[in-house]
């Protein structure tokens, strides 16, 4: 029984979150600190005639300005094509570095930025997805090209049939903390203070820029201001902050403006999908086609796998789903909350519920007739799969028995009422990760993985398994991240940190356990003789048979008769053989009621019951958050959020939180998230999954259902401002 | 932000003559919209006249006929003041739908009035404004323009005015107080405040250069009973105005004795329609004459490429906000 | 430019200090006061994650010129907490979990704060308009608002 596991825990570092004590990348003290702000481009595409630094240079504080002229090459990785500033005289998207001033204050550092002279030899731009749909392209890697039966005679065939295109414009993460750096070099060795998912990535990505030894790099980031994404990728600042610093000796920060991080570290790729889908007259899926059309940039491919999550949704013979990419003239997408999950599910989650209405059946009950009892695509059986109790306990909790089928049907006042449903889909990633316990004889634990916490309460989760496999109460383990000093982790995204982190917190405790049991068994008296590691347990300090905890070893004076006044131990944790013969998913259910008004088309979110299985929780208090953050990332979605591009000049004309709108607190009513346990033996030593994506992924085609309910009305194109709804 | 002079105004003819003196000086209140544009490098002063010491000028006072609101009363205090409350309830109303807590902490009023628009090409250095810099042609008018104006624009701006505050003062008749630069006093009744963008768009409003709004003045009127300021927004709180409406009754017996229907988001300035009150007055008040008036307001709409829903929206809104200042009566 | 003495008071303590005039209150704090619980989310008045009292009224730091706080009383995130102990809000928070990375919090909490000192039991709907200037991209704001109703009842503890 599990003492801490799964029983509801406040943050760890809570408190140094309410008092302001947690510092965040920009905040570290740096003796001797320039201030560096970027010059960004003012064409899309283009080369730079001429820069003209002078009166920048001239202006009071300033200590350099760097330009492609004077920046040093970074070194050129083949691996890495990841956009590096200042290299060339080329401008490939609009509000791409030009420059770089460095000053003696920030005020001094950004007020010299007007005063660079660019001129342009402008070349012809085109930043549009849709005009360049003939230039549509498989991604180099080939994935996604399968196909499954034959969709297309199936869907001629089918007797009814559903189709339909969908549009979900660029957005962006939007994390409250902008991209910040400081750097400084002690000789041929950097440090860097940086806001990341992932140190480790930042740590090559710099190495292999300035052509060092990776050891020779440490990165530290032990806070960030949420990421979403923003985050993974090797964004341009940290190698200009490092740069700077370099050439000028003494230490740089380098924080985005907000609006620099439009085009300072990607986005949601402006996405096409088409939908088709045949069925026969009890509503069973005979054909799935799935296109999906997104942008990328011209230097750079990337691949959102949008249509990827739909092959293993429904239970349907003939299934083709599809993903081209064409090449704009913006900076490189990247992966945002959900990746690809939230998007294709958006159009095909839609298309179920138009074909829901074309078959005259409840959209529940489609899902249901269309249950994947195993998995789709691979044949393989599920590891845990607890949808079907998601929807039914979800339709519960909403009642939505009582919903009427008809459009229009129900009201309140001069509000419509929509009631509308959904799935939501994710992986149950793992990938290598390692940790590190030092066990000291005064009964605490120190527990260091190089993981990052964007948020979701990674430092509590550690300190909850640590806690559980240490026998430790939680006050007595002290869990810390961001550092490449510590062990290797995976980047924290794709909701894979509890799963792979923890396996490796996990599997450390259970290496101090084996530590233990031979220290103890090689006295002869030991009452532990013959035991096996998967034998004992550590408990309060005791280090006991399971079997029978009345034989047992104190393991702290056990520690201090052989003169060790702590021990470590190293693990690494690794994906199983076994999950290869599986299908690993999490899943979720939802729930939710819109109210339209009749007149204005304003769409209020009144209510939402969201279901998910993702096997077992750790930290209950943490984990609803992170649903109910998702819930309401789907509702901005939906209702709200959109980067606009003025094609004319390639240019974004909402980079601020003026005019890109996030949902604000008075968006958001009544949001209820429910788990459905699954135990799962399978998928980790721990039986977790995915969840920080998960609870997104079904909201934006939920509103979008429950707002046609409600109006009659089918939005097909994010999202539904109240002008599509007049 | 460029590097300024920074002044401290001890008295209003101070600050009228440090401003005066120089053609790139500026009044600075509570700083919101003004701080803002001077870090996009949308505006350039070269001097700032703080004026955040001249706390005479931010009393709320009754006055003989109505009400004196100094300046720099923030609009927090105009929104939660009882004079305002009781005999102004619209005002309130629509401070309280613009903004946020903190920014009506800070907001004075004469800024409130001065608050420039939020298009967004007039926000973006790199793009062509002819507000920003005269002459470099108006990138909104054949571009993103869902958020921008239907009535009373030219070719070369499309620009709106943003405010909440500003629509509830048209509503209600009221009158500018301004210190000008010889020291002496003069009076713009608010309906002549703001301009519309003709040919010199830079020009927002009918201040001159070192002039300095002292108070807004408000008559005592019969629209407290039946008024109500209704904002149509893309998300519930802190978002700018597709449509706002200001509207205002006074009745006599079942007739409709004085209306006001102001619409903000629609054009450079809060747009007083008094077609729609021409359409009202002697009218019951009846749901068949509010829409007879909403179609009036509407008539001469000009939509552009991307905002003609403002005129079905901007009809709908109208209605529901005379049938709402009917209903709620306070 | 020539600076500004300003003399100002952060936190109860009060600091003479010179300012160049386009240095905003929130630089004042973060980079010459090393108060960095302040953030910096959008640096143009649309975020909230920059908001500290002055005089008592929840402002946004980062549109207030340094130079205008000239004998003003200031209160940050670091001054809530007295002789070690959480404020009610800050205790509030932490114990509800209305925080996940933490960026928004001190600028929720001030906001929160200043909310309950004007209005001590507010509702629910009045609680999402005044921190609706208060951003937050991870929690969803569900349990921020829990946080600020559990922080009301603890006043009623106090008060009793």
């Amino acid at each position: 029984m599990a003492r801490y596991i799964g029983k509801e825990m406040s943050r760890v570092e809570g408190i140094a979150k309410v008092t302001g004590r947690a510092k965040y990348a920009a905040e570290f003290r740096v003796p001797n600190l320039a201030y560096g702000f970027i010059v960004s481009s003012s064409i899309a595409k283009g080369t730079i005639k001429s820069i003209d630094t002078r009166e920048a240079e001239r202006a009071p504080g300033v200590i350099r300005v760097f330009t492609h002229l004077n920046a040093p090459k970074f070194r050129n990785d083949p691996q890495d094509r990841s956009f590096r500033a200042l290299q060339s005289d080329r401008i490939y998207f609009n509000m791409q570095p030009v420059a770089l001033v460095v000053a003696e204050t920030y005020e001094q550092a950004r007020y010299a930025s007007r005063l660079v002279k660019v001129d342009y030899n402008a070349e012809k731009h085109q930043t549009d997805t849709e005009a360049l749909l003939a230039s549509a392209r498989d991604p180099s890697h080939g994935r996604g090209t399968r196909v499954r039966g034959n969709p297309e005679v199936a869907l001629r065939e089918a007797p009814v049939k559903v189709e339909a295109e969908y549009r979900i414009p660029i957005e962006h993460h939007n994390p409250m903390e902008p991209h910040a750096a400081i750097a400084f070099w002690e000789g041929d060795r950097l440090t860097i203070f940086d806001k990341t998912q992932g140190v480790y990535e930042v740590r090559r990505h710099l190495a292999s820029s300035f052509g060092i030894p990776e050891e020779d790099v440490t990165v530290i980031s032990p806070f960030v201001g949420g990421a979403f994404g923003s985050a993974l990728r090797p964004n341009y600042y940290p190698t200009l902050t490092a740069m700077a610093a370099r050439e000028l000796k003494r230490p740089v920060k380098i924080v985005y403006t907000r609006t620099q991080m439009f085009a300072g570290h990607g986005y949601r790729p402006y996405t096409i999908q088409r939908v088709a889908l045949g069925a026969d007259r009890s509503g069973k899926l005979t054909a799935i086609i799935h296109e999906a059309v997104h942008n990328t940039s011209s230097f750079e491919e990337f691949d959102d796998n949008t249509t990827g999550f739909a092959r293993q949704v429904y239970a349907c013979p003939n299934l083709r789903a599809s993903l081209k990419i064409v090449s704009t003239d913006l900076h490189t997408p990247t992966w945002m909350r959900a990746p690809g999950a939230v998007s294709g599910m958006f159009a095909l989650e839609s298309a179920m519920d138009e074909l829901a209405y074309a078959l005259k059946i409840d959209p529940l009950q489609l899902r249901l007739i269309n249950y994947a009892e195993t998995d789709p695509e691979s044949g393989k059986p599920w590891s845990s799969k607890a949808l079907r109790e998601c929807y039914l306990l979800g339709a519960k909790k909403f009642g939505w028995e009582k919903r009427k089928f008809e459009p229009r049907s129900m009201r309140d006042g001069e509000w419509l009422i929509g009631w509308g449903m959904a799935t939501g889909v994710w992986g149950a990633f793992q990938a290598p990760a390692a940790a590190r316990i030092t066990l000291r004889a005064d009964g605490t634990a120190h527990v260091v993985s190089a993981t990052s916490d964007i948020g979701p309460g990674t430092y509590t989760a550690m300190t909850i398994i640590a806690a559980e496999f240490l026998g430790l109460k939680p006050e007595q383990i002290k869990f810390e991240l961001g550092d490449t000093r510590f062990p290797r982790a995976p980047l924290e995204g794709g909701s894979m940190t509890t799963a792979s982190v923890g396996s490796a917190v996990h599997g450390a405790a259970m290496a101090i356990v084996a530590r233990l049991l031979d220290l103890a068994n090689r006295n002869e008296d030991s009452p532990l003789k013959g035991a096996a590691a998967s034998d004992v347990e550590l408990l309060d300090g005791r280090l006991q048979l399971k079997s029978d905890p009345s034989r047992y070893v104190d393991a702290f004076d056990l520690m201090k008769r052989h003169n060790l006044n702590e021990i470590t131990e190293t693990f690494e944790a690794r994906p199983s053989r076994e999950r290869e013969d599986y299908a690993m998913l999490a899943h979720g259910a939802q729930f939710v009621e819109v109210k339209v008004h009749s007149e204005l088309g304003i769409v209020r979110v009144t209510r939402i019951v969201e279901v998910t299985a993702c096997g077992r929780i750790v930290n209950p208090k943490t984990a609803h958050s992170q649903e109910i953050g998702g819930v309401v990332w789907g509702i901005g979605m939906a209702l709200q959020e959109a980067t606009e591009v003025d094609h004319r000049y390639g240019r974004i004309v909402n980079p601020n939180l003026q005019h890109y709108h996030v949902p604000v607190n008075a968006d958001v009513l009544e949001v209820e998230t429910i788990f459905v346990e699954e135990d799962d033996k399978i998928v980790n030593p721990l039986g977790v999954k995915g969840m920080g994506e998960l609870g997104m992924v079904g909201i934006p085609a939920a509103i979008a259902n429950a707002v046609f309910h409600a109006t009659g009305k089918r939005i097909r194109e994010l999202p539904i401002t109240p002008d599509k709804l007049l | 932000m460029r590097p300024f002079k920074y002044a401290r105004a001890t008295s209003e003819a101070e600050a009228v003559q440090l401003v005066s003196a120089t053609p790139t000086a500026k009044f600075l209140a509570g700083g919101t919209n003004l701080l803002d544009l001077m870090k996009e490098d949308v505006e350039r002063p070269t001097q700032i006249v703080d004026l955040t010491r001249l706390s005479h000028l931010a009393q709320i006072r009754p006055t003989l006929n109505g009400i004196s609101i100094g300046a720099l009363a923030t609009n927090a205090q105009v929104a939660n003041h009882p004079l305002v409350r009781q005999n102004y309830p619209l005002l309130s109303r629509a401070i309280l739908a613009g903004a946020s807590a903190q920014i009506r902490n800070m907001a004075t009023v004469g800024g409130n009035l001065m608050q420039r628009t939020r298009c967004p090409y007039f926000y973006d250095t790199a793009m062509p404004c002819n507000k920003r810099e005269p002459g470099s042609g108006c990138a909104a008018f054949h571009g993103l323009n869902r958020m921008h104006a239907i009535f009373g624009y030219s070719d070369k701006c499309i620009a709106t005015y943003p405010g909440d505050m500003a629509n509830a003062l048209y509503a209600l008749d009221a009158t500018v107080k301004i210190r000008g630069a010889n020291g002496q006093e003069r009076t713009i009744p608010i309906r002549d405040f703001h301009r519309l963008p003709g040919d010199t768009p830079e020009q927002d409003n009918n201040l001159q250069h070192g002039e300095l709004i002292v108070a807004v003045e408000l008559a005592k009127n019969d629209f407290a009973k039946h008024s109500y300021y209704l904002k149509v927004r893309d998300r519930a709180s802190y978002a700018f105005a597709l449509v706002a409406v200001a509207a205002a009754l006074a009745l006599e017996g079942d007739r409709i004795k004085q209306a006001r229907v102001v619409l903000g988001g629609v054009a450079h300035k809060p747009w007083r329609s008094t077609e729609a009150e021409d359409a009202l007055v002697g009218k019951e008040a009846t749901e068949a004459n509010f829409r007879a008036a909403a179609e009036a307001a509407m008539k001469e709409a000009k939509p552009l490429a991307h905002n003609a829903y403002k005129v079905e929206l901007g009809k709908r809104a109208i209605v529901l906000a005379l049938q709402r200042a009917m209903d709620e009566t306070i | 430019m020539r600076c500004e003495l300003i003399t100002i008071k952060v936190n109860g303590e009060e600091r003479t200090l010179a300012v160049a005039p386009n240095r905003t209150l929130l630089n004042l704090l973060r980079e010459d006061l090393n108060l960095t619980g302040t953030k910096q989310g959008c640096d143009d008045g649309d975020c909230g994650a920059c908001t500290v009292l002055v005089d008592g009224r929840p402002v946004l730091a980062c549109i207030k010129l340094a130079a205008q706080c000239d004998g003003c009383e200031v209160t940050t995130i670091e001054g809530l907490a007295r002789e070690g102990r959480l404020d009610r809000v800050q205790e509030a928070f932490w114990h509800e979990g209305g925080m996940q990375c933490g960026f928004c919090t001190p600028g929720m909490i001030m906001s929160s704060y200043a909310l309950l000192q004007r209005n001590p039991h507010p509702t629910e709907a009045e609680i999402r308009q005044a921190i609706s200037n208060n951003l937050c991209r991870c929690t969803g704001y569900t349990k921020i608002v829990a946080a600020v109703k559990r922080a009301a009842t603890f006043a009623e503890f106090t008060q009793r």
